[in-house]
């Protein structure tokens, strides 16, 4: 308690979920796998989570939790929904390469 | 008053009628075409034949001495209404009228419309939009009957507008040729300018008594009997306008000449019997107006009379048989205008009535000898058509008796009656009088150079396709025929007492005696005769002696066989300047505003093309660009104030929930 309270700062916590995040967008950006952009995804939800389960603690207030729970549902559906069309993809395309599924484009 | 409830039925028919032919029509057999469009007017004429029984009978009990009737004792009439608008202090009803006058004009319009359906049956055999044709014509006798109908001014001035619609409709029916589209136009125009005047009387009208029906504006008269303001000049003569618009008076007449691209049966019932008469109708609908203003009814009355000679002066050159007959409308629309003007609206009326008759009957046997000369409307390829053509030469005769006034004919009655009324209002009812009398001979002089000329002598030209006329067309053309003899002996007296209820005059009226009407009934025969005589002199065998006439008088043949320039005169004093003014709007402002238009369209297209480059379709550059835009509202936060605040705004603007509220398991507390 004490270790969480007092030694550890809420700008560490804030760094590391900045940290997180940051490379979430890179593995975005320069990734060509569609499964590796999809992770990064959620690299970047979970960065996301820590920032409000820390902003929770430090204010006392429940509601960044709450929050917690409804952005790990969504990214559950996300995931089931995601792979799935992944998979579609896959098997329409026989690729997964970002810069290949490029159809809506004029 | 009683309250009827089948009135609408009147309209509805024709209403239907148009629908099923209109919509259906071009897929439906010919014979269920003409079936609809013949049984829309029958059965409207049906009932307003029992209505019309109807109010004899009421007219006949409630209304035992009609010549001392006073301004409030209303019409025996049948009212059907319901509320329509209600915006303010204006309340305007949905009401139909039926009294005597209403009544009478249905009779004709239905009655003459029936006869004209079943002789288009006929005439129209051959024709592509057989149906759009019958459906027009049902949509006309539609806003007719509402037209007629009407208790208001503002009812009426829809049916005047709907029966000006089906009348362009008509007109341009062979769109795909130039002069009937054009034709087509110019009456739609030349009528806009009459509805304008119209319109404005309407509005002085609502302004000046707070209401359009036209029992509110009797009652309003009725308890002001001294009332001769100046606002009820200005009403009448705008209602003037919008009359001369419709009825083809001067100076608004120029339509009606050119209408005549229309089918011929179209001529018969809408340019000749029916609408063009709306006009009269409308000045008898609103004589208790035109009574209280002695200066629109001198107006009506020189109007009617200038128009009588002048288009009777036409009618004597022109060689298409058509626009004799054309000519010879707006000529007689005229002398019903002479009628009004007098304060002889149960004449004017009479007139319409028999004008109806002879009239429709001349442009049906003039269909009758188009279609048996192939399309031929030039009188001077006609002649000697009276054997191939028995049945159309001998009720054409009658109609031309008719129209010329001859004894006993219907047009001798109604004509009579009006130049009586005439000569009894003082000097200036003298030379309205002596007008119309030489318009009487011009009438016979013309119509029986047509008859010369198309039926008489020997054949001008070959005719290579004689067709045969229908069972269809000649049965309208007998019973015409026959209403065009028999017609007139209702007479006037009875006439006028049956209308008295709705057309007394409340004016002063002069009273005239039976020996001065018959000397002037006589010397109009006489009149008539001498037309016959000249028309005889120089028509009856070849046309070498008017062609001798004409080179005789250049000037004038030319000044007449051109219809004394007006349709010139107009283009250079009213579409000239019109023309220029709207090409300088067109070259000065609309420039301006093509020019404002192109720029924002540049604008937007350019920046399109650069907005263009973003949408590549590449993921990553989306999602680049995402990213660098979330960076650059954090950036935005951090440099335009203190975030740390703005998080502090978020978290603690409604504590609900704090950690201190409940109880949380810490961890560590688990080991204590």
């Amino acid at each position: 308690m004490t270790f969480l309270q007092h030694d550890v700062p809420i700008s560490w916590y804030l760094l590391l979920s900045a940290i997180l995040f940051s490379l979430g967008v890179v593995g975005f950006l320069i990734k060509r796998n569609l499964i590796t952009v999809f992770m990064s995804i959620e690299l970047m939800l979970n960065a996301v989570n820590l920032s409000f389960v820390a902003f929770s603690y430090q204010w006392h207030e429940v509601r960044g939790q709450i929050f917690v729970f409804f952005v790990m549902m969504v990214a559950a559906a996300e995931a089931a929904v995601g792979l799935a069309i992944i998979i579609a993809v896959f098997r329409a395309r026989s690729t997964l390469a970002v810069d290949r599924i490029d159809l809506m484009k004029l | 008053m009683n309250e009827s409830a089948h009135l609408w039925l009147i309209p509805l028919f024709p209403f239907l009628g148009f629908l099923l032919n209109g919509i259906l029509g071009s897929r439906l057999p010919r014979r269920l075409v003409s079936a609809i469009g013949i049984l829309a007017p029958l059965v409207s004429f049906v009932v307003v034949l029992g209505d019309f029984g109807a109010t004899i009978i009421s007219a006949a009990s409630s209304c035992p001495n009609c010549g001392q009737v006073t301004a409030l004792a209303l019409p025996a009439s049948e009212t059907l209404s319901y509320p329509w608008l209600a915006i303010g202090a204006l309340h305007v009803d949905f009401t139909f009228v039926l009294d005597q006058l209403s009544a009478v004009m249905l009779l004709v319009v239905t009655g003459v419309g029936f006869l004209i359906h079943i002789y288009s049956i006929g005439y129209m055999k051959d024709e592509p939009g057989y149906a759009r044709y019958f459906s027009f014509l049902n949509l006309f006798l539609f806003f007719m009957t509402v037209l007629v109908l009407a208790g208001n001014f503002l009812l009426m001035f829809v049916g005047w507008e709907g029966v000006g619609l089906a009348s362009y409709l008509l007109i341009g029916f062979y769109f795909d040729r130039k002069s009937a589209a054009d034709a087509g136009k110019k009456a739609f125009i030349v009528n806009r300018i009459g509805d304008f005047g119209f319109l404005i009387g309407i509005f002085l009208i609502l302004s000046t008594f707070g209401t359009l029906s036209f029992t509110g504006i009797t009652v309003r008269l009725a308890v002001s009997p001294d009332w001769h303001g100046t606002v009820l000049t200005v009403i009448c003569l705008c209602l003037l306008v919008g009359a001369a618009g419709k009825s083809a008076q001067l100076p608004l007449y120029v339509w009606l000449p050119d209408a005549m691209e229309g089918p011929t049966p179209v001529s018969a019932l809408i340019h000749a019997a029916t609408m063009v008469t709306a006009g009269v109708y409308m000045i008898a609908r609103t004589h208790l107006l035109f009574d209280r203003s002695p200066v629109a009814l001198w107006t009506v009355a020189i109007v009617g009379a200038a128009t009588a000679l002048f288009a009777a002066t036409i009618g004597l050159v022109q060689n298409d048989i058509k626009r004799v007959l054309a000519y010879s409308t707006i000529s007689q629309l005229g002398y019903m205008f002479l009628a009004c003007g007098v304060a002889a609206y149960s004449a004017a009326i009479f007139h319409l009535v028999m004008h109806a008759f002879f009239k429709a009957l001349l442009f049906l046997a003039a269909g009758s000898v188009i279609h048996a000369m192939g399309g031929e409307q030039d009188l001077r390829k006609m002649g000697g058509l009276r054997k191939k053509l028995p049945v159309t030469f001998w009720t054409m005769t009658a109609a031309v008796l008719a129209i010329a006034g001859f004894f006993p004919f219907a047009g001798f009655f109604s004509k009579d009656a009006i130049l009586y009324a005439a000569f009894l209002q003082g000097t200036g009812g003298k030379l309205l009088w002596f007008v119309g009398l030489v318009t009487a001979l011009l009438t016979s002089l013309y119509m029986f150079r047509l008859w010369y000329m198309a039926f008489m002598g020997e054949p001008r030209s070959e005719v290579k396709h004689h067709h045969a006329t229908p069972l269809s067309m000649l049965v309208p053309l007998v019973i015409l025929g026959v209403l065009s003899l028999c017609g007139g002996w209702i007479g006037i007296e009875q006439f006028s007492a049956y209308l008295a209820p709705v057309t007394t005059a409340h004016r002063p009226m002069p009273t005239g005696n039976p020996a001065l009407e018959f000397i002037l009934s006589i010397a109009a025969v006489l009149v008539a005769l001498e037309g016959w005589l000249i028309a005889d002199k120089y028509y009856r065998r070849k046309l070498e002696r008017p062609a001798q006439l004409a080179a005789a008088l250049p000037t004038g043949y030319k000044l007449l066989l051109n219809k004394y320039y007006v349709d010139e005169i107009y283009g250079a004093v009213i579409i000239k300047p019109l023309f220029a003014f709207s090409k300088f709007v067109l070259g000065g402002v609309d420039l301006l505003l093509a020019g404002v238009a192109w720029l924002l369209v540049g604008i937007a297209s350019i920046s399109g093309m650069i907005l263009q480059r973003w949408q590549s379709g590449n993921l990553r550059s989306y999602a680049a660009w995402l990213a660098a835009g979330a960076a650059a509202v954090l950036l935005f936060l951090l440099l335009s104030g203190s975030p740390h605040a703005w998080s502090l705004t978020f978290f603690h603007s409604q504590p609900i929930l704090k950690m201190s509220h409940i109880t949380v398991i810490q961890p560590g507390q688990a080991g204590h």
